[in-house]
């Protein structure tokens, strides 16, 4: 078999099918499976997409949200195992890839504009 | 005494573990191979087990290769190496070895291969020597310093240190896991990292002296 065959093989065999579209700026709910132990529950991490990478199974995106006043960001893999699910709550209005500008605001000027529906 | 096969690397990537983790791996194309003739005590004053690997065209060998070749009834085989299996009747001359035969995941393995070629070295690279300060008025950045005395010996002693060619040569990585192994595919994914460039020849031979449950 061809070399870049199998590295195809390998890599895609961790795709996960039936991803939701998203992109920077939008809200999502993010389920994470965790494992206390023996017992493994769902947590959800609601915030803003500041950031998605690209590259196969290494792609990731960063989740954004105020918690208790403080900020915390958090990068997931997009193809772990662990996310059991990712939903779009909100389509946000941006004009750039990246919102590391974010975490300089705060407060009201925080906030994303909602792409407007039709 | 380890049971082995001959392959090639392919790339690094990633996969993930069950609970997410991310493990590096790298993807190796293991076999099929050949096993060209046994070696046996009593005719060739050792026991071994004389694997080929990866079939060419018949222009791709020359003169003695190709008759050694066709002298034991086997394929045209590019690579030809030889390992000290266990058994080695469980290798008869002419049959195939697969990966799935010889390893499984969470097989410990060494790997040898010819590392990448870093041409001229200084003695920072070559042999991770501390060199001097960037800055500060410093003229000592990254000189090996001495090499010896005046008087006595008065000449450097061999061996010693210096800059010069890195790499392209044989080395062997111990104790690496098989991460998985890829059945029909003929090609497994190793953790970590092992020597040489993508397409370089690696020899994989499990091991059996340290068992399993030693680690644990």
């Amino acid at each position: 078999m061809n070399i870049m065959n199998i590295m195809k093989f390998v890599e895609d065999k961790q795709l996960k099918e039936g991803l939701p579209q998203f992109r920077s700026g939008d809200t999502v709910k993010v389920h994470v499976k965790i494992t206390e132990g023996e017992k493994t529950r769902i947590q959800v991490f609601e915030g803003a997409v500041i950031r998605k990478t690209k590259g196969q199974n290494r792609a990731s995106f960063t989740v954004r949200k105020i918690s208790h006043g403080v900020g915390v960001e958090r990068i997931f893999p997009l193809h772990s195992p662990i996310i059991d699910k990712i939903e779009v709550i909100r389509k946000g209005k941006v004009r750039r890839a990246r919102l590391y500008y974010l975490r300089k605001k705060r407060g009201k000027a925080a906030r994303i504009k909602e792409l407007g529906r039709r | 005494m380890p049971d082995g096969i001959l392959g090639r690397k392919i790339g690094t990537t990633q996969v993930f573990r069950e609970d997410g983790v991310q493990i590096p791996v790298t993807v190796v194309e293991a076999g099929p191979c050949v096993v060209i003739r046994q070696k046996t005590k009593g005719k060739d004053g050792y026991a071994a087990v004389q694997l080929g690997y990866a079939e060419v065209k018949k222009k791709c060998l020359n003169q003695p290769q190709r008759s050694y070749l066709e002298k034991h009834k086997a394929p045209y085989l590019k690579h030809i190496r030889e390992i000290t299996p266990d058994s080695p009747d469980k290798y008869e001359a002419g049959k195939q070895v697969v990966v799935e035969d010889i390893l499984n995941a969470g097989d410990l393995i060494s790997v040898t291969g010819i590392s990448k070629g870093k041409g001229f070295a200084g003695v920072m690279k070559r042999w991770n020597f501390k060199g001097g300060p960037a800055t500060h008025g410093s003229m000592f950045h990254r000189s090996p310093g001495a090499i010896g005395q005046a008087a006595y010996p008065s000449r450097v002693f061999k061996g010693m240190k210096m800059g010069g060619r890195m790499g392209g040569k044989q080395v062997t990585v111990r104790n690496l896991e098989v991460a998985e192994v890829l059945k029909g595919k003929h090609a497994i994914l190793i953790k970590g990292a092992v020597p040489g460039s993508k397409g370089g020849l690696l020899l994989i031979k499990r091991i059996t002296s340290r068992q399993k449950q030693d680690e644990c």
